[in-house]
């Protein structure tokens, strides 16, 4: 196992597109301080977007809500839409399937490497957008979305739990992808496709009279990290992530797994 | 276990929606056979060798490599089997060395040591660090040899190997699984040429339409076929009777002023005697050889109903 998995991440660091998501998802914040360091506005109706210049901690915040919407989706799905695809355009499935591993451990590797790069990608950006925010300005305790002030080091840790319940949604997003990378074996097609879900889970949940479902959506899991900056924690909408969000990973998965173990492997 | 051979295909079959790419096949390659799978292009081969390497799925009936079966045992059916369908193909992005690494660690990794002694084997020790996207196809035909012997096999499935080579490595190509050959392993090649068939295999299927018309030794395939004789005479009707007469002498008949027979050769010597004692001069007495290239457009080409040969 571990060695299929290790050759998929090599093969991701061996690809173009690899970096493309990786350097847009880092790009993002640092345009994000510097365009802030030139004007004066600022993103003041969003999650801690009016405390952005009081701590580079902010920043890393801010940018995790405006990347739900296509950035990160676009990003994931760039990867997890091409894991499998790649390898029917390249004809090689048949050269890997003849060796000594079985179908689901070749697929296991491949899901593993997807969702490692999913996390590469929010960390990085998370990280990037943390170091030149703080640069901007200063490194300062954070005010929470209960206006309550947060020491430094909280702060740090409620970022990576922030960071790490974020990338629950984007691993739905990416299983999805991860579907239509097997079924369709085309990889343009996975990745617009896949990007097409998130941004219609996105118009479900601003459709009116829909309050009942909105709170498992998809869309509504990006915001679950705001039970985080809560003071005392709310711990309601992270749990929910946790389980709709392993519903909305598990279940294509299992169709990719199934169409994956069974499919025919033929140039065409 | 160990009897078992190392293919045995049984009431093969495969449907894509109407159509039968494989229909019905019998196969059967002993250990030491250069079993040659001949037939024109889309006659199955192909898709033949999928099913046997567990890349598609017997639509009936089913395949045993050394006894185990692909569907039932996955990839544990493929111990000590290795080949490629159709082109081989590789990870462009990656150089030959590295696409080999990333197989042998498919593999389990033991295999690691012997990548250079392959790459050298296959004349591709210069090149081992460029890319696979910058290989022409010969190089990358070759990478699918060298990947192939990585599993060490005892079984070797090569598909059409030397398509698209240069007259030059077509030789060598040949040469390669000549000697591959002399190692011991049992190879099993479709092709659609047969010269290479000829020079290569001792035993042959020859495909058409989906279907085995032949499987066998390639010198009975042309033992069958060989046996007529062309008489030239003097007086050709009184030698059509003599032939007629003669016991051995069969379907006789006359072409072109020239009597024409089949039989074995212990019955032509015993006719021409017979053809002396009468006072009847030959000026010829001789079998005409069908090549195997007639025979196999014979087998291939006729729509009419097939017949059993042999």
């Amino acid at each position: 196992m571990t060695a299929v998995y290790r050759w998929e991440i090599q093969k991701l660091l061996a690809q173009k597109r690899t970096y493309l998501g990786l350097g847009a998802a880092m790009l993002v914040p640092l345009i994000f301080v510097i365009v802030l360091q030139f004007q004066s506005g600022g993103p003041n109706d969003v999650p801690l977007g009016r405390y952005i210049r009081d701590t580079g901690l902010a920043v890393p915040f801010v940018a995790l809500f405006f990347m739900s919407f296509w950035a990160f989706p676009l990003i994931t799905s760039l990867v997890a839409g091409d894991v499998v695809a790649s390898e029917s355009h390249n004809g090689t499935l048949k050269t890997i399937l003849t060796r000594s591993r079985e179908r689901g451990e070749v697929f296991a590797g491949k899901v593993l490497a997807a969702l490692t790069y999913t996390v590469v990608v929010v960390v990085a950006m998370a990280t990037v957008g943390l170091v030149a925010g703080g640069l901007a300005w200063g490194f300062n305790p954070l005010t929470s979305l209960s206006g309550t002030k947060v020491s430094t080091g909280h702060g740090l840790a409620l970022l990576a739990a922030s960071v790490a319940v974020y990338f629950l949604p984007l691993a739905g997003i990416a299983a999805f992808a991860l579907m239509l990378s097997t079924v369709t074996r085309n990889s343009a097609a996975s990745v617009v496709g896949s990007l097409m879900w998130a941004l219609l889970m996105q118009l479900i949940s601003v459709l009116p009279g829909i309050e009942g479902i909105r709170p498992y959506l998809l869309a509504t899991q990006f915001e679950a990290w705001h039970g985080f900056l809560r003071v005392p924690a709310d711990w309601a909408p992270v749990v929910r992530a946790a389980w709709v969000c392993s519903l909305y990973t598990a279940l294509p998965l299992a169709v990719a797994y199934l169409v994956f173990l069974r499919r025919d492997v033929t140039e065409d | 276990m160990s009897d078992a051979p190392p293919v045995a295909a049984r009431g093969l079959i495969k449907r894509y929606g109407k159509i039968l790419a494989v229909d019905d096949v019998d196969l059967t390659v002993e250990a030491g056979d250069v079993f040659g799978y001949l037939g024109p292009n889309g006659a199955g081969k192909t898709t033949s060798l999928r099913m046997m390497l567990g890349l598609i799925r017997p639509t009936e009936g089913s395949v045993r490599l050394f006894g185990r079966d692909p569907v039932a045992d996955g990839v544990k059916a493929l111990d000590g089997v290795a080949g490629f369908v159709e082109a081989p193909l590789f990870y462009p992005y990656l150089s030959g060395r590295r696409n080999m690494r990333l197989l042998a660690d498919y593999d389990g990794g033991e295999s690691r040591a012997r990548i250079d002694d392959l790459l050298e084997l296959v004349e591709l020790r210069d090149r081992a660090h460029d890319k696979v996207a910058g290989y022409s196809h010969g190089m990358r035909q070759r990478l699918g040899i060298a990947a192939s012997l990585l599993r060490n096999p005892r079984l070797l499935l090569l598909d059409e190997p030397t398509t698209g080579l240069d007259p030059a490595g077509m030789r060598d190509m040949r040469a390669l699984v000549r000697r591959l050959a002399d190692e011991g392993i049992t190879v099993l090649l479709s092709s659609h040429l047969l010269g290479e068939v000829e020079e290569l295999c001792n035993r042959v299927a020859i495909i058409r339409k989906g279907k085995i018309v032949y499987e066998g030794s390639l010198r009975e395939l042309l033992a069958t076929a060989a046996a007529e004789y062309r008489l030239r005479s003097n007086e050709p009707e009184r030698a059509r009777m003599i032939c007629l007469a003669q016991s051995g002498i069969e379907k006789v008949r006359v072409d072109d002023g020239e009597v024409r027979f089949q039989a074995d050769e212990e019955a032509v010597s015993a006719l021409s005697i017979a053809l002396g004692q009468a006072h009847i001069g030959m000026t010829l007495l001789a079998p005409e050889t069908a090549s195997l290239e007639d025979l196999f457009l014979g087998l291939t080409e006729d729509d009419a109903p097939q017949e059993e040969v042999a």
